[in-house]
């Protein structure tokens, strides 16, 4: 009986060690897909595709860098506030009449001097990331009330208009998307083949040995905080121009979403762990769901129950696997002992 | 108390003491803001402006009683916002649907609702192993959103509610409201169990050094579960105080004031590194966040610079307290050196 217990185990240990976490989220990917397809005859259509890749692109943006700030155990809560900060900036830029390229320009600007603010806090003064974060969420979305108030600003140039809302030429993907896949790429790039990469992984995994390998990890957390606020700062961009519309109140909440995506995406809470092909995988996950949600008229506050479910369902699942597994090796060991016990009696 | 004030307490006395608490240097900023502030405008300090501070401090001074519990523990709940708009709406819902239910029936369910909703919260942190940041980040949206679902752009009017009821929030007790008198009750209560009582000190115990704590045999677990469930409790009161106080609740209600909370706490002196603070220090950050937008109002800063300057004083207060830890380690070294 024993013998077959530990098969068992020794099955599903073997399986778990083959399914990696990337191939059961394609594979939810794929239920997600063939549900919506069931579900809803508008879903697989180009326009609804093309709408539901638009949707999540700021949440993707921003979910790149975070990813790699939770790899190496820190995190950015004040993502969705630099967002709202950049658009409304942007739009009083433009109300002002400047150029809408160097508006663009000092809204990426502003974007890295946020996350230098976050950087120099976190890494100068040791301070935890959490709470310099939710300081500066609250700080940045106060700046973007003060840029704005409660005004909203709306008149956006066509063209610019229509890099938000347009298709790229003769396919469904939006021009948006197409900056996502390209930032994807790199920071695939970055974290998977290249030595920046092993450092953050090795940040993650033991920030100690880390620094006696000689790794320059306040440097490297500094630079990760600046790429949050740029492309937080971008996501904003693309936001502002996706609606025609620039408010202090844009994406508020958005950071939900990206943390939902990041820790779903195969990322751990202690970090050292994680891939971009798995926050992908989970942020096409999470687009689909609210997608199908919204085609069946989902107040979209009532869909953040899904997210906030799948951010806590994300750490619950392993959390509750690994201690069950723990407790089916000690049960294995407890019933090996009582076994020696009884065989050293009978001698 | 904490780590400093014992230092000093062996080095210089009381007097030094005094002057090294974050509580006194509380007192004194609330005062020189107040006096500039009245300097400026003598209508700051009328009864009538005096009462409404009072009323706008207490409900976030109740919530940072419990968020103090759980920073001590080196924990966050950004929940509370939620399960405060859920139990607002829930008490004016139980007027509308029961007319005639007394007051006190209403307060006690709608603390069972923020107690269960705290419950949520303990069991996936305490039992679950969720860190309280993912936990309570995810609850404070989840919680929310079944508010949207369940309120359905409903809402709830002064008219629906009895005027006995919305006494709690206007009427007073010796020039103080009987909403303030609440807050005060449990703000002793709260200082007493927090230094007199076992389980106040193993909450110190926790946010000091968790792994001591275990190795003294403290179930931690269970500590943290409390500590979550108390913040719940506490947020269903604040929910019910919230209906009494305003009257008109919507699903949007209490929105947002996870902030002011946590950050009152803060720079109230409640290390967010854990194991250092007091409720009383906490309470006197709430009044000095409440001072403080009050000044603004009386300035005529636009009320759009709020959220900005809270964020801000967040950031001086987690970078003031790491500072002063510094310096203690710094001494201590120097003290321990000789040894």
């Amino acid at each position: 009986m024993e013998s077959r217990m530990s098969e068992n185990q020794s099955n599903t240990r073997r399986l778990a060690r083959r399914v990696s976490w990337e191939t059961l989220l394609a594979f939810l990917v794929l239920i997600a897909i063939a549900g919506g397809t069931f579900l809803n005859k508008d879903f697989l259509t180009a326009e609804n595709w093309s709408n539901l890749l638009a949707n999540f692109v700021e949440i993707a943006l921003m979910a790149l860098p975070l990813s790699l700030i939770v790899i190496t155990s820190e995190i950015d809560l004040s993502v969705a506030s630099m967002l709202g900060l950049s658009s409304s900036l942007l739009g009083l830029l433009w109300e002002y009449k400047l150029a809408m390229p160097l508006g663009i320009v000092i809204c990426l600007l502003v974007g890295a001097l946020c996350g230098t603010l976050n950087g120099f806090l976190i890494v100068r003064f040791r301070l935890p990331s959490l709470a310099v974060t939710i300081g500066t969420l609250a700080l940045f979305r106060g700046f973007a009330y003060i840029l704005l108030g409660d005004k909203a600003v709306a008149d956006f140039p066509p063209e610019y208009a229509e890099f938000g809302i347009g298709n790229i030429l003769y396919t469904f993907l939006p021009w948006p998307f197409l900056l996502f896949i390209v930032l994807a790429l790199i920071f695939w790039v970055l974290l998977h083949h290249t030595t920046v990469g092993r450092s953050i992984y090795a940040i993650g995994g033991n920030q100690t040995a880390a620094r006696f390998s000689g790794i320059n990890i306040d440097r490297l957390k500094m630079l990760l905080f600046i790429a949050s606020g740029i492309i937080s700062a971008l996501a904003g961009i693309v936001f502002t121009f996706r609606f025609s519309s620039s408010r202090a109140d844009n994406g508020t909440g958005f950071e939900l979403s990206a943390i939902a995506a990041v820790f779903l995406g195969g990322v751990t809470v202690q970090g050292g762990k994680g891939t971009i092909t798995g926050v992908v995988l989970s942020l096409l996950l999470i687009g689909i769901i609210n997608n199908v949600l919204t085609l069946a008229d989902v107040a979209s506050e009532v869909l953040r129950i899904v997210t906030g479910s799948l951010l806590i369902i994300s750490i619950l699942l392993p959390n509750l696997i690994a201690s069950t597994h723990e407790r089916l090796r000690l049960i294995q060991r407890q019933r090996e002992i009582a076994k020696l016990g009884t065989a050293s009696v009978t001698k | 108390m904490t780590k400093e004030s014992k230092n000093t307490v062996d080095s210089h006395g009381w007097v030094s003491t005094l002057f090294r608490r974050r509580e006194t240097s509380l007192v004194l900023l609330i005062a020189v803001l107040t006096g500039l502030t009245d300097a400026l405008n003598p209508r700051f300090l009328s009864p009538q402006s005096l009462k409404d501070l009072m009323l706008n401090v207490s409900i976030i001074a109740l919530l940072v009683l419990g968020q103090t519990v759980i920073i001590l523990m080196r924990q966050i709940d950004l929940s509370i916002s939620s399960i405060v708009g859920i139990t607002a709406f829930l008490s004016g819902d139980l007027f509308v649907s029961h007319p005639g239910i007394p007051g006190i029936g209403v307060v006690l369910i709608a603390v069972l609702a923020g107690f269960l909703l705290g419950t949520v919260n303990a069991a996936l942190i305490a039992w679950g192993k969720i860190p309280a940041l993912i936990t309570t980040l995810g609850t404070l949206y989840i919680f929310r959103g079944a508010n949207y679902a369940w309120v359905h752009g409903r809402q709830i009017n002064a008219t629906n509610v009895p005027g006995s009821f919305l006494a709690i929030g206007t009427s007073t007790f010796a020039g103080v409201p009987i909403l303030t008198w609440i807050v005060l009750v449990l703000l002793i209560l709260f200082s007493i169990g927090l230094r007199q009582y076992r389980a106040g000190r193993e909450y110190y115990a926790i946010g000091s050094n968790p792994n001591a704590a275990i190795l003294a045999g403290i179930n931690v677990s269970r500590r943290v579960a409390t500590g979550f469930i108390l913040s719940g409790a506490i947020a269903g009161l604040a929910g019910a105080l919230w209906l009494a106080r305003f009257g008109t609740v919507d699903a949007t209600a209490a929105e947002g004031i996870e902030l002011t909370v946590i950050t009152s706490t803060v720079v109230g002196g409640v290390a967010i590194t854990g194991g250092v603070g007091t409720v009383f220090g906490a309470v006197l950050g709430a009044l000095l966040l409440s001072v403080f937008s009050s000044t603004l109002v009386f300035l005529r800063v636009p009320s759009f610079w709020q959220q900005a300057f809270q964020g801000a004083m967040l950031l001086v207060a987690i970078a003031a307290d790491a500072y002063l830890a510094y310096r203690y380690a710094l001494r201590s070294r120097v003290r321990w050196s000789h040894v």
